[in-house]
């Protein structure tokens, strides 16, 4: 192999591993949160692209007025999925809340296919999205550019926003003991849909640079890459934000220097992901970045 | 002033509290002793609004409270300090403090409610960097207390401050008590220490799975026969007890 070949599959690692990382950030900042995993976060994830795709083609938005639109669209989805699917639920026991989250999930691709047509849909990327960029016989298109740097930026602001704000305060507190944080009269409600919104405002981002990325769209295309965000979270340490990031990125580098090194096994890149998920939980079971879990006494 | 009226709770098929009525004068300190799972935890969960009542009524000042979210409460100056202390370990001492404030706005309020707990526990201002969870049991038990007042209450309601701390601490948060009642604080507290509690307090409840089958002043509870036997582990007349 070239070394241009190599810095070509990195280059793609990059930028598959940051979308996997924006993704995940969502579902590590609700478990965080509500130790809820939001199986429909991938749904939310489908949504955002679809949103976009609607906001061009039948509402003929400019591309980035429709991006913007999609997201924020997105996010208050994100909001009131938590509202009529966990908020009802929030002092029964885990286990009820996680089928709630799977019935969601199941009822989001199911509406979706009905409104949408199972039929996949074409995306017309941007042009701004679509150039061919080309740096010593590594080429990658510009889309592929902006994703990290979305994750970079989206990182930057909620570590921020976690470490240096009141509401950032807030959610530390919500995260590690629930009813101490009602007592201190913190709006539990108002900081739960605070992430929910984040975080689907994140998968919105994230659902859109995918159609950018792979211009096709289908009702179930969150499936399979809100699986593996979800593993992305688990292997970073689920909760840590930065451990979400880290676990995009790994994931991302094995699928594609899989690709790389061992074309032949090309067909088996997913199972590599769970490959990882199992080693990383049979050596650190609670992720890379994950503290010691502490049980509540 | 508190009053709790014939107040119900029930847990799954468990009927915790079973109608129990008791008042709060206001800044008065009034213990509520009672053996494990007699339901004094779930009294004090319940009136702050963590725990649904199914009968009954707490009124706050003439106002009915029962059913409002904790948030509410405590923003109409009701405030727990729950049993384990249950500081957010994970944050600096200061921020728990700051987080205390968090449903209010008066910036110059807050930071003179600061400068307060600071003088009340200097330890808490030593560390105030530091997370929380790093402290010791009786700096924990300080930050909650702390913490609490950030919240400017008219009623604090205490739960088990004195558990698994050593004597001098505990003497220590008593004496604290004492001094947070007399700035004009009405205090509920709930003790298994059923002697320092009945010392301090100005009136008393007994509570028995779920009943209350005992009240009146500090003093005479102390002395009372049947609460001698059963919490406080002696059987000698009133007197005798060697200190």
């Amino acid at each position: 192999m070239t070394l241009a070949l190599f810095l070509q599959h990195l280059a793609n690692a990059l930028s598959l591993g940051s979308l996997y990382a924006l993704i995940a950030i969502g579902y590590t900042m609700v478990y965080g949160i509500l130790r809820l995993i939001n199986f429909a976060h991938g749904d939310v994830f489908m949504l955002g692209a679809y949103l976009a795709f609607y906001s061009v083609a039948t509402f003929m938005l400019p591309w980035w007025g429709a991006l913007l639109l999609a997201v924020l669209l997105t996010a208050a989805f994100g909001v009131g999925l938590e509202w009529v699917a966990y908020r009802p639920l929030r002092d029964s026991p885990r286990i009820s809340v996680m089928i709630s989250a799977i019935g969601a999930s199941f009822l989001i691709e199911n509406v979706a296919i009905v409104l949408f047509g199972g039929r996949p849909k074409g995306v017309t990327v941007p042009d701004v999205m679509n150039v061919k960029l080309t740096l010593g016989g590594v080429s990658i298109m510009s889309v592929s550019l902006v994703i990290p740097i979305i994750t970079f930026v989206a990182l930057a602001v909620l570590l921020w926003v976690v470490q240096r704000t009141r509401v950032g305060m807030a959610m530390r507190a919500v995260s590690t003991d629930l009813d101490a944080a009602r007592l201190q009269a913190i709006d539990v409600n108002r900081i739960v849909s605070f992430t929910f919104g984040t975080g689907s405002l994140l998968a919105g981002v994230g659902g859109i640079m995918w159609s950018y990325k792979y211009p096709q769209l289908n009702p179930l295309m969150g499936v399979m890459p809100g699986l593996k965000c979800f593993i992305a979270a688990v292997i970073g340490g689920i909760g840590n934000i930065p451990g979400a990031v880290l676990g995009g990125f790994l994931l991302g580098g094995i699928e594609l220097l899989t690709i790389a090194f061992l074309p032949t096994l090309t067909g088996y890149r997913d199972a590599f992901a769970f490959v990882l998920l199992i080693v990383v939980l049979l050596v650190k079971p609670s992720g890379l970045l994950g503290g010691a879990a502490v049980e509540k006494v | 002033m508190l009053k709790v009226d014939e107040l119900s709770v029930h847990y799954g098929g468990i009927h915790a509290l079973q109608g129990i009525s008791l008042e709060v004068p206001d800044g008065a300190i009034v213990s509520l002793i009672g053996a494990n799972g007699a339901g004094k935890s779930t009294t004090l969960r319940t009136i702050v609004g963590l725990v649904k009542a199914s009968g009954g009524a707490v009124s706050w000042n003439g106002d009915r409270i029962t059913g409002l979210a904790t948030k509410d409460v405590v923003a109409r100056g009701v405030c727990l300090v729950p049993e384990g202390r249950h500081v957010f370990p994970n944050l600096t001492v200061d921020e728990n403090l700051i987080l205390g404030a968090y449903s209010r706005k008066d910036r110059p309020g807050i930071a003179a409610d600061r400068d307060k707990v600071f003088a009340l526990f200097p330890r808490l201002q030593e560390r105030m960097r530091q997370k929380a969870g790093t402290l010791s049991g009786g700096e924990q038990q300080m930050l909650a207390v702390g913490r609490a007042l950030m919240t400017r209450p008219r009623l604090l309601m205490m739960d088990e401050p004195s558990l698994g701390l050593a004597p001098l601490v505990v003497k220590m948060i008593f004496d604290i008590v004492k001094t947070i009642n007399a700035e004009g604080v009405t205090v509920l507290l709930v003790e298994q220490n059923a002697k320092a509690a009945l010392e301090i307090a100005d009136f008393g409840y007994v509570l028995e799975t779920g009943r209350i089958t005992l009240s009146g002043p500090g003093k005479q509870l102390l002395a009372d026969e049947g609460v001698r036997k059963a919490y406080l582990g002696d059987v000698k007349p009133v007197g005798a007890v060697a200190r």
